[in-house]
């Protein structure tokens, strides 16, 4: 899934300052999933919202909704009768919702209210991890089903580099050294020879090197 | 003086300047560059060293520079952010100074997908802004984007590219008042054959009062034949070649074309002189630099000053 945070509620309020009637937009997909901008997450910034409104002594109207998805067009119209009389919207979807709502709301204001940080998955309740550049080529199964791209912070592919150290990469010890993995799963998997090649330089035209990126599925168009 | 360049000098001392352009070769060969170099020497008061232009490897930039100063010319080290980070474009300003460059030109860069590379990732850390706005303060204030200090800090005469035939139209003069607003000194533009659009886009430069903080020199690229014209026309984008000239190629011999070609650039830079707020040109001959000279020569440009 996509994952993404909330963004500290002193930036949310810095930038819907000059706007009283609010939407906030939450979205039933990924954000839902990684507590971000579900229906819970919405009430809780939109009670958060009027909470610092009354104590600046202005009128809190906040309007709230969350959408089946945010990154469709079938459910952003969904928007038009509640967005008529706001004067912003706060999406609490990955960035792709507030850009939906910009490009279909030609003349309202837009904000994110999360910060969207990663394709990944949770490690543990309320820990997520990055698993996916989106390098849109995908190759992990030569290196034991784990991506060095995404989880080597130097994306080397034949790592591991002399920074490893103790299963740990030498940027953090909070990062695993991908590579050590690697090695472990291909060392049980009887594959250790296959890390022996030198693997060639990768053609990055699929990935967003290549520009901003487009899938066409004829057998779905209409 | 800012970086005492003789491109600075020459400007400053309010000559009408003239640059030239070196394309470095695909590979090692360093003879190609100083062929290029002795035709420029004594036409052009400085030369612009393309940085692996179209995205196609060639040989650097900065050594590019190192082979005209051996040959007497004075160099203007163009720089692109597609290919590398802060660290990287930061540490090469450094080594550039060092070894005597004092003009450099701050660019994004074509992307790779134009080149010969297309598999390549890019970098874009900064953009070409950023880029201006670094080795400003690298020169004015002596610190690296990081805000730490240099230890000698590298003063270069800062240069940037407009396209004024680049949509939206409308927002090209404010695109350059906000490289003025970032630190460059001088502007070279992208090649000039529609003179109308580029009077209107002065206009808007001059009502701005851009002209009067900066220098601006008008970019000249002298075609070859009414293919180049054409490819010009149909296949680079950001270029505006309009019909009159495509026709007015098609209207001699083939054996003529490229003194055709030749005319239209002279009578460019003969409007551009003429023109209030252009300082200079900056002739792009691609691979086509023995024919500067005569460009040069018609155009009532020489002998270079020196100072």
């Amino acid at each position: 899934m996509v994952v993404a945070e909330q963004k500290p509620l002193k930036e949310i309020l810095e930038m819907l300052q000059p706007y009283d009637k609010i939407l906030v937009a939450g979205c039933k997909g990924c954000v839902t999933v990684c507590n971000a901008g579900g229906k819970k997450e919405v009430e809780i910034l939109a009670a958060e919202l009027r909470i610092a409104r009354k104590k600046e002594g202005r009128e809190a109207d906040i309007k709230e909704i969350t959408l089946e998805r945010q990154c469709d067009p079938e459910y952003i119209v969904q928007l038009e009768e509640i967005i008529r009389d706001r004067d912003a919207v706060l999406s609490i979807a990955c960035s792709v919702g507030p850009q939906y709502i910009a490009g279909r709301f030609l003349d309202k204001m837009v904000f994110p209210g999360l910060n969207t940080t990663f394709i990944g998955g949770s490690l543990e309740h309320g820990v997520f991890a990055e698993f996916c550049q989106a390098c849109g080529a995908c190759k992990i199964h030569n290196f034991g089903g784990l991506c060095p791209i995404a989880r080597c912070s130097k994306s080397l592919f034949n790592g591991p580099c002399g920074g490893s150290s103790k299963g740990k990469c030498e940027i953090s010890k909070d990062v695993d050294c991908v590579w050590q993995l690697i090695y472990e799963r291909m060392t049980r998997l009887g594959q250790l020879d296959r890390l022996t090649q030198v693997i060639p330089c990768k053609d990055w035209i699929t990935s967003r090197d290549g520009g901003p990126r487009k899938t066409i599925r004829e057998d779905l168009r209409l | 003086m800012k970086s005492g360049s003789k491109l600075e000098r020459i400007l400053t001392a309010g000559h009408f300047a003239v640059t030239g352009e070196c394309g470095p070769p695909r590979g090692a060969n360093v003879e190609v560059m100083r062929q290029k170099a002795a035709h420029l020497k004594g036409v052009v008061d400085a030369v612009n060293v393309t940085d692996n232009q179209t995205a196609v490897v060639r040989l650097s930039s900065l050594a590019g520079c190192l082979i005209l100063m051996q040959e007497g010319l004075e160099p203007n080290l163009q720089m692109v952010v597609r290919d590398r980070n802060r660290i990287a474009l930061q540490s090469d300003i450094l080594g550039a100074y060092a070894l005597g460059i004092r003009n450099m030109l701050c660019l994004s860069g074509d992307h790779q997908r134009f080149g010969d590379h297309p598999s390549s990732k890019n970098v874009f850390d900064l953009d070409s802004l950023q880029l201006i706005q670094t080795v400003y303060r690298m020169r004015e204030e002596g610190k690296f984007i990081n805000g730490q200090d240099i230890d000698t800090p590298p003063k270069m005469f800062i240069g940037a590219a407009a396209n004024p035939f680049a949509d939206p139209f409308e927002f090209r003069a404010v695109r350059l008042a906000k490289k003025v607003a970032a630190g460059v000194d001088f502007i070279q533009t992208q090649c000039i054959y529609n003179l109308d659009r580029f009077e209107k886009f002065m206009e808007q430069v001059r009502d701005m009062g851009l002209d009067e903080k900066i220098f601006i020199l008008g970019g000249v690229t002298p075609m070859k034949s009414v293919g180049m014209a054409n490819y010009m026309k149909n296949q680079v984008p950001g270029m505006d070649v309009p019909d009159a000239i495509i026709n007015r190629m098609k209207g001699v011999a083939k054996k003529d074309q490229a003194k055709e070609g030749i005319a239209i650039a002279v009578e460019t830079i003969q409007r551009l002189k003429e023109m209030k707020g252009i300082a200079g040109v900056h002739i792009m001959a691609i691979e086509w630099e023995e024919r500067v000279p005569e460009i040069v020569e018609m155009a009532g440009l020489l002998p270079r000053p020196e100072i």
